[in-house]
């Protein structure tokens, strides 16, 4: 049996009027704005199946924004953000699909500022979400964690050159994901991890030959 | 203190009995052990869940601003002035317990800002039963906190068996576990002891099977933001039962398989699809041409 909280139940405090496509919305613009490491310029959300039909009525699209801008479930700000100070200096706009391979709850964020990335997220309930893909790779990031994730190219040692800079630190791995294109191509692995990375762990995983992206993804707040 | 997992009622109940602790002692020691975070710190959260409560209800006292639909947030304000000018027939804990719940659905749903308890939709819930019943009993705020986390723990082992969505199990799991968490929590806050208090909540949760999730035009709004006052009334009803020493022939464990197995029999067009029951009244359809055309 999995390990539950009280405040799963009793929390969180949060802007109405869903879980789901309100506060859901809001952690997974933050969980996407932590994979890009930064406020983007310029942000399209496409948005899917109940998300696109319902969302207006919800407050999905402003949840989605602010999220991205960094508020978090509980700001008051949320429910004007459109005409929020905040929201002056990016740009944004909404993008409506019905795809029903994908989830009920989710949505595709296309960030730019300088280079692209494509996040795809889906909100799983009582607020809880997953991000499934970054640019293409499957991942499994649900904000529940510290996250390094790595691109690099697909040949052996790989995961024990990174997963031993972690573990000199003394730091346990909660779990492990990796994916790739194909054998030998470019592949992905993200690694929730108990506790906090130091900068120089990271500075180290970068300087592995053949590693060509590291971000780390620090955990939502509970 | 060293515990095992606790999921079901019948091992809360024994933990109490053979520490001879109430509920809330058993839980915030287990929350502590298995999350990793001091007591101390179990019982802040659980207060500021409480004072955010306490927020939702003022201010929701006070609004008539309707949500983005305009279906509701006028309501309860209808109730207050009915009650200034001529109580309700229960007396004035029960306007305060109806207002309390109202109020803070309907904060929900104009995008205030409210405790998930457990879900968003049922949040107006265990707030009104609890805080309307310390105002009245001059119960004090540790007391409710204790409260508070109890309702939780009720949540948390319901929801081991039965995931607390509308779209998994129907509104059962979610304003139904509220009003479960809510007769337990009052229940306790009145002074009951362990027993008594999972007796509540059997009794009231045997009230609720069946409950079917059918929003109009999708939204969190028409049947919920009324239902909660009304399944605050039901944890009332499940409270003063169990403090008569009234018992659930059914016991608790057995009635949340019940609910799963209810749940896992609806059908999926009464589960937050909205294709429906209410969803597809003629009203209903007539609401959702207009609103999404």
């Amino acid at each position: 049996m999995k390990q539950t909280s009280i405040f799963d139940i009793i929390s969180p405090i949060m802007i109405g009027p869903s879980s789901s496509h309100t506060a859901g919305a809001v952690r997974l613009g933050l969980l996407a704005r932590n994979i890009y490491g930064e406020t983007p310029k310029k942000v399209t959300f496409k948005l899917f199946n109940s998300y696109a039909q319902t969302g207006k009525g919800h407050g999905t699209e402003k949840g989605l924004l602010a999220g991205v801008l960094g508020l978090s479930v509980d700001d008051r700000r949320i429910k004007n953000i459109f005409d929020d100070e905040i929201s002056k200096n990016i740009e944004y706009k909404f993008e409506y699909y019905e795809d029903f391979k994908k989830h009920p709850n989710s949505v595709d964020f296309i960030f730019e500022n300088g280079r692209t990335m494509d996040i795809y997220g889906e909100s799983v309930g009582a607020g809880e979400v997953v991000v499934r893909t970054i640019d293409g790779f499957s991942v499994k990031l649900s904000g529940k964690y510290n996250t390094l994730m790595i691109v690099y190219d697909d040949i052996p040692g790989m995961i024990s050159k990174v997963t031993s800079l972690i573990q000199a630190k003394n730091i346990n791995i909660a779990s492990l994901h990796c994916d790739r294109y194909a054998k030998g191509e470019e592949a992905s692995m993200c690694i929730c991890i108990d506790g906090d990375l130091d900068n120089d762990v990271i500075e180290s995983v970068k300087k592995i030959d053949r590693v060509y992206f590291v971000s780390y993804i620090k955990k939502l707040e509970e | 203190m060293e515990t095992k997992g606790i999921n079901t009622f019948e091992q809360l109940l024994e933990e109490c009995d053979a520490r001879g602790k109430r509920i809330w002692q058993i839980a915030q020691a287990y929350e502590s052990e298995w999350c990793e975070v001091p007591v101390n710190k179990v019982r802040k959260c659980a207060m500021e869940s409480l004072q955010a409560m306490k927020e939702a209800i003022r201010t929701g006292l006070q609004s008539t601003e309707l949500s983005m639909s305009g279906m509701c947030g006028n309501d309860c304000a209808k109730l207050q002035k009915r009650f200034a000018e001529r109580p309700a027939v229960f007396g004035k804990t029960f306007e305060k317990i109806l207002t309390y719940a109202l109020a803070t659905s309907e904060e929900n749903i104009r995008m205030g800002k409210i405790v998930a308890c457990p879900t968003a939709g049922s949040c107006g819930i265990v707030p009104a039963v609890i805080i309307a019943i310390a105002e009245d009993f001059n119960i004090s705020e540790e007391r409710q906190v204790n409260a508070l986390i109890t309702a939780g723990e009720i949540g948390r082992i319901i929801s081991a068996k039965v995931s607390l969505a509308g779209a998994v199990a129907g509104c059962q799991a979610e304003c139904g576990a509220a009003a479960a968490m809510a007769a337990g929590a009052v229940t306790q806050l009145l002074g009951s002891p362990p027993k008594q208090v999972l007796n509540a909540v059997a009794l009231a949760l045997k009230n609720i099977l069946g409950l079917t999730c059918d929003p109009v035009c999708g939204l969190v709004e028409v049947p919920c933001v009324k239902r909660n006052p009304f399944m605050a009334i039901i944890a009332m009803t499940a409270c003063e039962m169990a403090m008569s020493g009234v018992e659930s022939k059914i016991p608790v464990d057995e009635v949340v398989d019940a609910m799963d197995q209810t749940g896992q029999l609806m059908s999926p067009a009464l589960k937050e699809s909205s294709l429906g029951g209410l969803a597809r009244t003629k009203t209903a359809l007539e609401l959702q041409k207009r609103l999404f055309g």
